[in-house]
Formats: structure tokens, sequence, C-alpha cells
């Protein structure tokens, strides 16, 4: 068993009691709650009579259901109203913090709490969403609940837990230009798979790590979940203080905030603690990253061919068949070149402001391609405000995207952003899943919003990195790599 | 679709038909799209499990096929319920009449859900799923006994699988005490205690 690491430190201090099943009871710091799935854990709540037992410790917003062209309410769906109204009802009558529509602080949950500075090192962190790992790049045990687990946290703030294992995934060097965080994740996924975390936490570490912002971290805890990884995290230092230094929910200034910085930094995983198991990377060699099936695990870099079934391990064949066939692609092919239909920047994964600028980069003095949908929305009310003050709506609007309203979007098919038919998406966010984009035959191609950006100019995809080389201006007229690609089968 | 009574108190044992679903990886937006996540309730959900595989195979999915109609027991492969932590997923499939899961393996947000609903999900080596994956498919009439405290199949052929249940899921089950809340605030003085010894609850005030 992992001994002396932040993941052990913070189980630790959060222990409530043995539980007779042999699990343990585990205080949970911080309950985040959004529309989908908290009604049914209140309902549960109110027949078992119970309240909740922390209120101020629970803090909730909208953000699956809410779409992104007009806010206005009552919204056109009713069911989505509905939902609405229902968080609402019970935000109020249990008085629970909610940052709605319009209130300057709405928007993806793993997006607001971090920037609210909610979320902060040594917390534990729970959420009836998977991708509560973000709030790991904090240096926070956070993850993923269910509904009946929602009840329980309303009720006990604890949880049922087990006690994971804990492998450190240690990253050396440095990503080249055109890469980022979510080409790393995409790539730690590909090589451990999406069942390989099971059981575990992933201990991010490493010179990479270390270098990486919060936005950047936040991309890759975010991720872990896709790896099978329940929570991931990084250890806090002086980037993690920096970042929470003044925000709304965090400590103040002065002796508040000194003994927090002390306390945060006697989490960290020491020198001598032990994990259960260690793999590791070298940034330097990783390429800008795509998936081209159906799991985010079927990855491969933007320069590589469609594995053929002889290239991959026994297991995953029958799952690369059956993405073949869904994805309509040829193994062997080239993934450069393949046209796209939509393209999306956005989601929990990739929505913030340093994803926005990046994928500004490549959109500045370039056009959307003919006949390409291509949409940014902002990870939250205050993403989009920052963005909007540094003029990247208008740069984006220029390229031919649309400008959105924070929300989760078409990362998934709850609001009235979606694929149509067969359509593939250059997406931004992190599942592929069939028909995760609100089309039961709708195909995702998961990558960086850069990549995103890069696909949208040149109407299908694309390396990033030959773009950030060749000044905008000559991409304007004839685009030799579309001309390749014509040459290239879809 | 008849269900049986949603799990309650001790679950000792599972029995009925099976169905197999083949293939790894079966995430929780193939077994309820996020479109029927849209609602205040579970109800309804079992009509809509595996809505878009169903379609897409026009009837030919075997939780449509009528020699599965009732089947109590689930057969899957590596990995079932990967994904989104919705509970929705392991609602809808008790809806439909899921009672226990038998995989090769499972993701653990699934599960807990499972676990949290009384569905126990047991695991197999990739030999004995595939052997009774087969068995289903041959004999879909074939009547199985989950029995939880061995973690046993067996067919009313008089065949018998050994699988696996930790012992704590197992223990949790069979008390009756697998819906956590009540044990979870009978804890109340523990609570306190450890809320007042967390520094960020506390302003710092004592870190
Ligand atoms: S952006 Fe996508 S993954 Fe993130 S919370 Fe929303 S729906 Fe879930």
């Amino acid at each position: 068993m992992s001994a002396g690491t932040l993941y052990d430190k913070v189980w630790e201090q959060h222990r409530v009691a043995e539980l007779p099943g042999g699990s343990t009871q585990l205080f949970i710091g911080l309950h985040l709650i959004h529309e989908v799935t908290s009604p049914q854990a209140f309902a549960a709540l109110r027949d078992l009579g119970l309240g909740v037992r922390h209120p101020e410790r629970t803090v909730a917003t909208v953000d699956h259901i809410v779409p992104t062209t007009s806010q206005a309410r009552p919204f056109a769906d009713s069911l989505a109203e509905q939902m609405l109204t229902t968080l609402e009802r019970n935000c109020g009558e249990h008085g629970i913090p909610l940052h709605g529509l319009g209130s300057g602080r709405q928007g993806i949950v793993h997006v607001i709490a971090p920037e609210l500075g909610l979320t902060q090192p040594g917390m534990t962190v729970a959420c009836g969403d998977s991708h509560t790992s973000t709030h790991g790049a904090f240096g926070a045990i956070a993850f993923g609940i269910g509904t009946s687990q929602v009840r329980d946290v309303l009720a006990s703030q604890s949880l049922s837990m087990n006690k994971l294992n804990v492998r450190r995934i240690w990253v050396d060097g440095q990503l080249q230009s055109g890469v980022y965080a979510k080409d790393l994740v995409l790539h730690i996924i590909r090589s451990l798979g999406v069942k390989g975390g099971v059981g575990f936490a992933y201990e991010f570490a490493g010179p990479a790590i270390d270098g990486f912002s919060m936005e950047e971290r936040m991309t890759l805890c975010n991720m872990a979940i896709e790896g099978g990884a329940r929570c991931g995290y990084v250890n806090p230092d002086a980037t993690t203080f920096a970042y929470l230094q003044g925000r709304p929910f965090a400590p103040p200034a002065g002796l508040a905030w000194e003994r927090a910085v002390a306390w945060w930094s006697s989490l960290s995983s020491g020198a001598d603690a032990v994990f259960d198991d260690e793999v590791r990377f070298d940034a330097a060699q990783i390429a800008p990253t795509v998936t081209w099936g159906i799991t985010p695990g079927q990855g491969i870099a933007v320069d590589e061919a469609v594995p053929t079934p002889d290239q991959l391990h026994a297991d995953e064949r029958p799952i690369a068949e059956e993405a073949y066939r869904y994805m309509d692609l040829r193994p062997g092919m080239p993934i450069v070149g393949l046209p796209v239909d939509v393209c999306f920047i956005g989601s929990c994964t990739n929505g913030r402001l340093s994803d926005l600028r990046a994928a500004a980069a490549v959109a500045r003095g370039r056009q959307v391609a003919a006949g390409i949908r291509a949409f940014v929305v902002p990870g939250s009310e205050q993403v989009a405000r920052a963005a909007e003050a540094e003029g990247l709506d208008q740069l984006f609007r220029a390229a031919g995207f649309e400008w959105r309203e924070p929300g989760c979007s078409m990362c998934l098919a709850m609001n009235p952003d979606r694929l149509e038919g067969r359509e593939i998406s250059a997406s931004s966010s992190n599942r592929n899943f069939k028909g995760r984009q609100g089309s039961a035959s709708g195909r995702t191609l998961l990558m960086s919003p850069a990549m995103v950006a890069a696909a949208a100019v040149s109407g299908h995809v694309a390396d990033v990195r030959k773009l950030l080389e060749t000044p905008a201006s000559r991409s304007l007229s004839p685009n030799p790599e579309a001309v390749l690609s014509a040459a290239c089968p879809p | 679709m008849t269900s049986p009574s949603f799990p309650f108190g001790p679950v000792r044992s599972v029995a009925g038909t099976a169905v197999a679903l083949n293939g790894d990886d079966i995430d929780t937006d193939r077994i309820i799209p996020a479109r029927f996540l849209k609602c205040v309730t579970f109800e309804g959900l079992g009509e809509q499990v595996f809505a878009d595989d169903r379609s897409e195979r026009a009837g030919a999915h075997p939780l449509d096929r009528p020699e599965h109609r009732g089947a109590r027991i689930l057969l899957v492969n590596r990995n079932f319920g990967c994904g989104s932590s919705r509970e929705h997923a392991p609602q809808a499939l008790m809806r439909w009449g899921i009672r226990a899961v038998v995989g090769e393996s499972f993701a653990e947000i699934f599960f807990g859900n499972c676990l949290a609903l009384g569905i126990p999900c047991l695991q197999g080596s990739h030999d004995q799923i595939r052997a009774l994956q087969a068995l289903v498919e041959a004999q879909p009439a074939t009547v199985f006994r989950l029995e939880v405290d061995t973690a046993g199949l067996h067919s009313d052929g008089g065949a018998a699988w050994p699988l696996e249940l930790g012992p704590g899921p197992s223990q949790m089950l069979r008390s009756g005490q697998w819906d956590a809340t009540g044990q979870l605030v009978a804890h109340d003085q523990e609570l306190r205690d450890t809320a007042e010894r967390l520094p960020y609850l506390n302003g710092f005030a004592s870190a």
C-alpha cells in the first residue's frame, strides 16, 4: 500500500469512521452539485426525512442543460426548464448557494469551483459527475459519485469509500510547441489504456508537470477518469498558491493565508513517499494526439495512421474492429486530411481562458473552411468575460466561429448543441463514445483546442504545428494542405 | 416489462434467466444516452436502456429478443459501465428488470452505483464469462441462481461457476446495509470531530 503520499495524508485527515462492510467513512470538504444528478438525490433525502448537513459546504451551478445561444428563461425545452427550476427550488429550500445564469459566476462546475477559489489543496471534493477528478489539479482528492452518493453527501457530508492504490505518473522534459496538456493526457491514456487506472489514484509529477500552469494541470487531471483512475492529482506548489491568492473563496491574506499555505505544503507527497506503481513518460517525445476510435484510449499521434489490427494487442482488436466500422475509417489510413463537419472548442477539459487563447492563436487571420460549423463555448461566465476583454470573441467571430454562452454544450447531448446524423466533429471535449455528441451515429475526434482550430480552418484534421510555423496571411491563399488532402481518400 | 420489486433489505441471492451483452468497454452513454438524463425522477428509464443500440439493431438486440424477456442477470465482458458517473445507467438496467450483473470487470463508479441500489456485480474470468454467454445464447431458457454468500452462480442444469465478490460488498448486500445513508448519518459525533479538526473548515485558525 502507498504511504506518505498526498493521497494518504488527505485520506487520513478526512477519515470519520470505519464501516461494517470494511469501507471507510470519508468526510467531504466540498460538495458540488448541478441540475442533472441532484434532483433524485434531493427527492430521496425528502423521503428519508433528512436535511442537508452542511449547506455551506455545498455549492451549485447549472451547466449540462443550458442552451448556449440564448439563455433567456423559460428555456424553449420544457424538460430543461423543469430541471433548472427543480435545482433552484432545492437550493432555496436547503440554503445552498447557487451560481446561476447571469450571476457572473455560472459555468461548468469544474471550471467555476477552481476559478472562485472554492477548490483548495488538501480538500476532499465530490460531485455527481465523473470529471470531478479535475479538482485534483490543486492537490485535492476529488472524485465523481452517483446519485445515491450525492444523497449520502447531502445527508452526512461524507461517503462510504474504499482506499485506492496510488500510481505515480512521472513526466520528464517539456512539451514541444503545438503540443498541449490535452495531448499529454491522451497519450497517457493511449499508453496505459482506458482500464489501466481502475483501482488507482494517479499522482502526476515530474519536471513537465511542475512547469504546467493550473489550467494545464486541470486538463490533465480532468481526463484521469478516462484512463480509469477515479481521481488524479498534482502536489500543490507555488503555482497553485499563486493561482488561489485573492480568489473570492480562498483564505484571506494575512495569517489565515500563511497558515493555509503551510498546511497545504505539508500535504505534498514527501521524498520518502511509497507508491503502489510508477510509470514514466517523456514530454518531449509527445506529438499532437487525436483519437480515431470510440474510446479515449484509441488515440494516435497526428502524423500516424489509424492502427491496423496486427499493430494492436489481441485484447484491443474487437473494440478496434467496432471502431473502424462505426467511425468508417480504414486501418492504415492517415488521420491528417480526414474531413470534419463540426468543430467544438469548450468543455470542462478545455474551456478555460488559456485554451481559448491557444485556439485563437491558430484562428487569428485565418478563416473557418467552407461548410464547417465551428463554435467556441467558454467554460464559465468569468472565462467568457475575460476572453471578451482580450477581444478573443471578435477574433473568433472574424475567423468564422460562433461565440456562445457558457455551458457543457456539445460535450454531451443534453442541450440543443449536437451532431446531426453521421457528422464527424473535431472536439476539445473528453469523450468520443458512440452517440456522445447527440446523434446515435455521430462521430467524435478528440484533440486539443489548438488542433480543433487547425481542423476548423483546414476543413480536415491537420497538424497544428505546421500552422503555427506558417504565417496566417499565407494560409488564406489556396491552402497547400487542402490540396494535399484532396488526394487522401476519406 | 414485468419488473419484480426493487431490491430492499438483505440481498442474498438472485434467481432468473440471463441475457448476454458482448463487448468490452460498454460505457454508460450507451447504457443510457444523455438525452434521457433530462428528467427529475428515474421513472421511465427502464424503457430507454440501451436506446440507441437497440434502435440500431431494430429488434435484434438481446434486450429486445422475446427469449430474454424477464431476464434478471446480465452477462457482460470487460470494463462494463465505464465513462460517465450517471446512476441513471444502473437505474435503467434495474428498471428493465436486471437484479445482478456478472462480468469480466466493471468500472469503479458503476460498481459502486449498482451496490448502492442493491445490485450485486460479480466478476468471473474471461473464459468463464465467454462460456456463460455462449450457454445463454444457445439455451436462453436456462434458469440461474446467484448466491451472494458464496459468490457462486448455479444453473438449473446443475452446472456451477465460482465467481468473485469482495468481502465488503458481499457483507453489505447480505446484511442489507448496501444503502449507506443510515450508517453515515449515525456517526454524528465522529462527523463533528472530523469537521472540527479540518483546518480549512475553521478558517485556518489553528493549522
Ligand atoms: S463539459 Fe462535458 S464532461 Fe464536463 S461536466 Fe459538462 S458534460 Fe461533463
